[in-house]
């Protein structure tokens, strides 16, 4: 018994970590994605193409190629002292703005063309109609796919142990090597499915808050 | 004066020529129906006066100033394009009400960005909100959707949606209304109260055009009536003249075929 309270404790510890880079990552990769979605649609060539490629090289390429990269690649130039932390923080936010970025493009392009217009023969400025018209749109169209990265997101957490951090699938694997034990992996399965569905939840309140109005 | 004068408008899309100079004008009270088979300008000479399209050439007068001339080569900033956007007012084929947002906010909310820069906002703010929305609601007793102010769009049939629009547009007190093909998208039996409601600003001195395929209508409430066909004025005159004694072949083939 005493076991199982070792590692439930253990990896209570290491989902705060898994939580701190979930919300740290939406908080950064949410705006940036925004901003690099806008850089994406730009009708400037040196912006777009630039950040197209950006977009190209981080999606295709396995994320955990990437924390390899930044967590690794600093001490193999001779940057010392770069926290791993921070490494992970960087991968996981240039990650998912690509990400998310796309999703922003897919949900503004998607609004017709017809909403714009309305609003620019009422005489509404260009921020006017993507603030008071658009954004509410586009919001409700990017729910599904925004609760399906949130959750892969919640997920992708646990590739931050190939370079030492210790959120919740480090820790589980810990007591392979110390105990001999394999069930705190599959119990970590658990915090996962609870931190999924608490999401799944929310979204799910979400998308009925949104319900009133269709199009 | 007249209220609204359009010289030479004339805009292409690559290759093709959609406008070929246009040149009419209207004074105020006028309700003007412009008729013609599609891809004949239309809604290209709407959107262009709208400033949806820039045109290539050409000048458009309100009141007898030049709010455009293509001729000029200058580029307008936002804020006089937006400036002589609220000359006009533009109803929609497909109405384009925002979803988010109730009948009575539709028709209020440009009223109120636009209040939002009067110098004594600040100090007046309720007074002014209050009087917007009083003036919304009574353009939706207008065009009767009195009991139907706080229905989102997806809640009302086209035919009120589009009435819904007619409101928002009005809102804003545009010396002309425009409409692009009003009953289009509508089904045959709602086109009667959309009709309805513009033959109504019609009789209230509204000054309107109207892009229609609804000839009988036009013949109804319209006091001239413009014969489109290749990006120019084939016909214009009364609609005695142009619909019942049409003089140019084009406009008789275009009536024949709609008999």
């Amino acid at each position: 018994m005493s076991i199982f309270i070792t590692v439930t404790l253990s990896l209570l510890e290491g989902l705060w970590t898994t939580f701190k880079i979930f919300a740290l990552t939406l908080l950064m990769a949410l705006p940036l994605g925004l901003i690099i979605s806008f850089g994406s649609m730009s009708k400037i060539k040196v912006i777009k193409w630039p950040i197209k490629f950006l977009i190209w090289v981080i999606r295709g390429t396995p994320l955990m190629l990437q924390l390899i990269v930044f967590g690794f690649g600093p001490g193999l130039l001779g940057i010392d002292g770069m926290d791993t932390f921070v490494a992970v923080m960087i991968a996981f936010v240039l990650n998912y703005a690509c990400y998310f970025s796309e999703i922003f493009r897919g949900g503004i392009e998607g609004i017709p063309k017809g909403q714009y217009e309305a609003g620019k023969v009422l005489g509404l400025t260009k921020s006017q109609v993507f603030f008071k018209i658009v954004l509410m749109q586009v919001v409700k169209r990017i729910i599904p796919p925004m609760s399906n990265e949130f959750l892969t997101l919640v997920k992708d957490t646990s590739l931050a142990n190939t370079i030492m951090i210790y959120e919740i699938t480090w820790n589980a694997k810990r007591f392979m090597n110390s105990e001999h034990i394999l069930w705190p992996l599959f119990y970590s399965g658990v915090f996962y499915l609870a931190f999924c569905g608490i999401l799944t939840l929310i979204f799910g309140y979400i998308e009925k808050k949104l319900d009133y109005y269709r199009g | 004066m007249k209220i609204l004068e359009v010289k030479g408008l004339a805009k292409s899309f690559g290759k093709t020529k959609v406008l070929k100079g246009i040149d009419f004008s209207m004074e105020k009270g006028e309700v003007v129906a412009v008729i013609g088979s599609s891809g004949s300008g239309k809604t290209t000479m709407l959107r262009c006066i709208n400033f949806l399209e820039t045109a290539d050439q050409g000048q458009i007068y309100v009141d007898g100033n030049c709010i455009f001339d293509g001729a000029s080569g200058k580029k307008l900033t936002p804020a006089q394009e937006r400036e002589n956007q609220l000359n006009f007012g533009l109803v929609f084929q497909n109405f384009n009400l925002f979803p988010q947002y109730t009948a009575l906010e539709n028709v209020a909310l440009a009223p109120k960005l636009l209040a939002q820069e009067r110098p004594d906002y600040k100090q007046n703010k309720k007074q002014i909100l209050a009087e917007i929305e009083e003036n919304a609601k009574s353009l939706l007793d207008r065009v009767g959707l009195s009991d139907k102010r706080n229905n989102y769009p997806c809640e009302l049939s086209g035919g009120q949606q589009q009435r819904v629009s007619i409101a928002r547009a009005l809102a804003l007190n545009p010396k002309v209304l425009f409409f692009d093909e009003p009953t289009s998208a509508l089904d045959p039996e709602l086109t009667g109260e959309i009709l309805h409601v513009i033959r109504d600003l019609a009789t209230k001195d509204v000054t309107m055009v109207i892009v229609t395929h609804e000839i009988d209508f036009a013949r109804n409430v319209a006091d001239r009536i413009i014969f489109m066909a290749d990006g120019v004025v084939v016909e214009e005159g009364t609609p005695e003249q142009v619909i019942d004694h049409p003089q140019n072949e084009r406009t008789q083939a275009f009536l024949k075929r709609l008999e």
